[in-house]
């Protein structure tokens, strides 16, 4: 453990109020059936792939590309995951494949 | 309880899948970073957010402020919001109980209970109760399972994170196919690399997301013509 004790507690502790205060903020706000702003409903359908999108760059952040191995373990790792999942459509498989492979990758290939 | 409960059992045997094994690679990462099963199962136990909690793992090796991390909770968990808004009526007459349905509603949790019903013979409040119930035990079950393995494990672990980036491919992949307009997924892409670029790979996520809900903005009417026949299924996130 870097951090001490209650560092780490307070770090679950955050993620947890906020998650369940998104969570549960509908049902705050609204207590019968409704009227939803229309920007809000829009960014409702259109933010999760858009954030799913963020998350996959966030993980790679601090790839470089510019220097050996120039991202190529990522790649692999990625190309792996994605031709998994659109082959056989299943999230274990995909996961589990991906990751091994990548491990694989840095671990004896790319060291 | 105990019948609505075995009414519920089938229904959840997908999430039971995916939950455990993802759970399980939750409960690896975890113990990696230093925190045992106590941890692992705290955590689950509170926070209950599959993706959330492999990115969170991040926050534990230190360095990442209180702030950041409070920002990058609302904005990953954002879409929760919007669950709710189609279960209103539902929860709205199950009492107490609302607020742990409320307290449960992950992505799977979320598109279980907008598919199914429950069967004649069972109590429809008790058979969600169940189902969100059952839910969060397979999740909580996985990462404390993950996390006993992580002790005895031996081997080389390193890389072993990719897994979460693969879990955000696969959703991705998923949600790429459900969806009639891939503009907002692309936009979350380039749009993150621009913040990359700018920012630097630190401070990217508040950038990135200013970026996203700007340019979704800025896009909106073209994505409204595609808008009406959005699937409404966001498939299996975590």
């Amino acid at each position: 453990m870097s951090l001490s004790f209650s560092e780490s507690l307070l770090i679950i502790l955050i993620i947890a109020v906020i998650t369940f205060a998104l969570r549960a903020a509908p049902f705050v706000l609204f207590s019968g059936t409704g009227t939803t702003p229309k920007l809000i409903t829009y960014l409702g359908n259109t933010l999760p792939p858009a954030v799913m999108g963020m998350l996959i760059i966030y993980c790679l952040r601090n790839v470089s590309i510019l220097s050996a191995p120039f991202g190529l373990p990522e790649l692999i790792g990625v190309v792996t995951v994605a031709g998994l999942h659109l082959w056989r459509k299943n999230n274990l498989l995909s996961i589990l494949g991906g990751t091994v492979i990548y491990m694989v990758m840095i671990q004896f290939v790319f060291t | 309880m105990k019948q609505a409960i075995k009414a519920a059992f089938p229904f959840t045997v997908p999430v039971l899948l995916g939950y455990l094994s993802i759970g399980v690679a939750f409960g690896l990462l975890f113990e990696n970073a230093g925190y045992n099963f106590i941890w692992a199962f705290f955590m689950s136990l509170v926070v209950y957010a599959g993706a959330m909690q492999f990115i969170a793992v991040s926050f534990f090796y230190g360095g990442i402020g209180l702030i950041q991390i409070a920002v990058m909770t609302l904005l990953v968990n954002i879409r929760h919001i919007f669950y709710g808004l189609s279960l209103l009526d539902r929860f709205s007459v199950m009492g107490k109980k609302k607020w742990y349905m409320a307290f449960a509603l992950t992505d799977e949790t979320y598109s279980l209970l907008c598919s199914i019903k429950a069967p004649p013979d069972v109590d429809e409040k008790k058979f969600f109760f169940s189902v969100a119930f059952l839910n969060q035990s397979y999740w909580v079950l996985g990462s404390v399972i993950g996390s006993l393995a992580g002790s005895l494990i031996t081997f080389d672990t390193t890389g072993m994170d990719f897994a979460m980036t693969a879990l955000f491919i696969v959703i991705f992949l998923d949600q790429w196919k459900a969806y009639s307009t891939h503009i907002p997924a692309l936009l979350g892409l380039g749009c993150t690399v621009l913040a990359l670029l700018i920012a630097g790979p630190d401070s990217l996520v508040i950038p990135a997301m200013v970026l996203i809900v700007a340019a979704l903005m800025l896009t909106r009417k073209q994505i409204e013509t595609k808008i009406t026949d959005i699937i409404k299924k966001e498939d299996k996130e975590l």
